[in-house]
């Protein structure tokens, strides 16, 4: 997929510049809200109109207005994943799945009904009416009419910002595996760091109406490091839980982990930690109160705003952890070197728990 | 209660005949216009606004010579009318006209409310799902208007059973043939000795009043349940 936009779009005080190419299968686009994100999927998918410039996907122009064309929304072939499920009220599930697979084209139907339904597991509520699905059952459909429609390109515009947490993980799951089944390239709009992280590995950073990076994903999050309160996510799978010592004993890539004991636990799931609640020691402390001690060897050391952030590796695992540049002095590091990383127990939190059956969200290796 | 003769009978039937095909001959043009002033985004929404309102306050009588103007022997309309062979002017197709133009605003008001209460992303939805403009306004907007569709039909009904002052400028007061409930009490009123018979009439009106609002109340209700 390639999509070259070369717009200009003026709303009274505010103007989206936007001059770039978007190629890959799993772009995200960034930025804070008012910074133009929304504008840029109404623009690209024929729901507005740009002032001036010229859209292209695949060289194919949508929109040119040096040549007067401005393909309409209902043949550019682009999917939306809005932010609310925006379904039919007056149209079962199937009803809404269909809508937009009878106006495909017979030539375009690459996708059917019944491969969907099973990669969403959507037989259940075929029948069902839409006024009585849960909110992630909504959002299910609303995916699976979106995807059945056959696009050529998948717009998602915020589409877990009005779910809660355990419903974004489980969705997030569900639009990964669509994707990837169905070899649908996308473009994912968030103004969330971390669902840009589990959805995409190239992203474009937007503020005031201008593209300010286009970088990967990962780079993006550690340039964000040092000016985001909650520093940089170390996105952690752990699997394997036993209990132990009244506390949780986790396996990692990097070594075991051990975290409070919770209530009736899943035995793995996804677990987000900052570079903030990671202490480095130079040598062996005797005895702390952390629970979790690592010896790690320096991958990288880097800067992100007035912070450091050093990339550790610890058996196969990564972890990143925020330091300020005298501590990096005091500590001597360099790559190569040894430290030791010690996590409170209760600095992890849970993010998803893996649905039988279902694969977590891959994150992408530090690096 | 005085027993109807077949005259009042005949002008409780036309009444209903009259006020049920305006009706539904509005219900496409109301459909459409409602559309357009919801939806629509060109030059001249305004004055379509207007035109479509007008008659909400002028009064019927004014809409009734304009309408006699319009379909008399040299108005223009008239004058296609009636080298089709198809003379209106004081005929029960006259009162048609007539009840559908002064009942219009009623109707269009009525689908409008319904209309702009449809989410705008369900048809930003439809179209991104290859529906066209047309097929947008068939799939999902008509649907979802369906309570102000039978909301604007039922006001028009009732209020069409009620028409008088355009009514009678171009369909006339002729008993059996252009003659409602309406002009029928007109009538009564006007002649000495007539009072049981008007109040009877009078009583006709109210009870199929009545029924047209518990009919609306029961139909609302039955389409909210749907949503």
């Amino acid at each position: 997929m390639e999509l070259q936009l070369a717009t200009h779009k003026q709303f009274g005080a505010f103007s989206l510049d936007l001059d770039l190419v978007i190629q890959g299968e799993a772009c995200g686009i960034f930025g804070p809200s008012g910074s133009g994100k929304s504008t840029l999927v109404s623009l690209v998918a024929g729901l507005l109109r740009p002032d001036r410039g010229s859209i292209l996907l695949d060289g194919a122009p949508l929109f040119d207005s040096g040549s007067r064309v401005d393909v309409p929304p209902d043949r550019r072939r682009i999917g939306i994943v809005f932010q609310q499920p925006s379904l039919f009220p007056h149209l079962n599930v199937l009803g809404n799945l269909l809508y937009g697979f009878k106006r495909c084209a017979p030539e375009h139907r690459r996708i059917d009904l019944d491969s969907l339904v099973r990669v969403l597991h959507l037989a259940p509520l075929l029948d069902r009416g839409v006024n009585n699905l849960s909110g992630g059952e909504r959002q299910r459909v609303a995916i699976g009419r979106t995807v059945l429609s056959n696009p050529r390109l998948l717009l998602m515009d915020e589409p877990l910002s009005a779910l809660d947490d355990h419903l974004r993980f489980q969705i997030i799951s569900h639009l990964k595996t669509v994707c990837r089944e169905f070899h649908l390239p996308f473009l994912f709009i968030s103004h969330s760091m971390l669902e840009m992280r589990l959805m995409t590995d190239q992203v474009i950073a937007l503020a005031g109406g201008r593209v300010v990076a286009q970088t990967t994903t990962e780079r993006l999050a550690r340039e964000r490091m040092g000016l985001s309160p909650v520093g940089y996510i170390n996105l952690l799978r752990l699997e394997d839980m036993r209990v132990e010592g009244g506390a949780s004993v986790y396996r990692w890539e990097g070594g075991e982990l051990v975290l409070p004991k919770g209530e009736g636990e899943a035995s793995g799931g996804l677990f987000e930690l900052s570079s903030k609640d990671i202490i480095l020691f130079k040598r062996h402390p005797e005895a702390i109160s952390a629970r979790n001690l690592l010896e790690c060897t320096v991958v990288a050391v880097f800067e992100s705003g007035s912070r450091l952030g050093v990339e550790l590796a610890s058996g196969g695992g990564r972890l990143i952890a925020e330091i300020v540049p005298a501590a990096a002095q005091d500590l001597e590091i360099v790559p190569g070197s040894t430290l030791f990383a010690a996590i409170k127990a209760s600095a992890f939190r849970r993010l998803a728990v893996p649905e039988p059956g279902e694969p977590l969200p891959a994150t992408e290796p530090a690096g | 209660m005085p027993s109807f003769s077949p005259a009042e009978y005949s002008a409780i039937l036309l009444s209903l005949k009259v006020s049920l095909v305006a009706t539904l001959l509005s219900l496409p043009f109301g459909f459409l216009a409602a559309y357009f002033l919801s939806f629509g985004r060109f030059r001249g929404r305004l004055a379509l606004d207007v035109l479509v309102n007008l008659p909400l306050t002028l009064p019927p009588v004014v809409i009734g010579y304009l309408l006699l103007i319009l379909l008399g022997r040299h108005g223009w309309l008239g004058r296609t009318l009636a080298s089709l062979g198809m003379p209106v002017l004081f005929t029960w197709k006259a009162a048609v006209i007539a009840t559908a133009v002064v009942g219009f605003p009623l109707m269009v008001r009525a689908i409008r409310v319904g209309m702009e209460s449809i989410d705008p992303r369900l048809l930003q939805a439809s179209r991104a799902l290859g529906a066209g403009p047309v097929d947008c306004l068939l799939s999902v907007i008509l649907p979802l208007s369906a309570r102000g569709l039978v909301a604007g039909s039922l006001l028009m009904f009732a209020r069409g059973l009620g028409e008088f002052g355009a009514t009678i400028i171009v369909a006339g007061n002729i008993p059996g043939v252009t003659q409602t409930i309406p002009l029928a009490i007109y009538d009564y009123a006007s002649s000495p000795g007539g009072d049981p018979m008007a109040l009877a009439l009078c009583l006709v009106s109210i009870v199929l009043s009545v029924a047209v609002l518990l009919l609306h109340e029961q139909l609302g209700r039955r389409l909210t349940r749907l949503d």
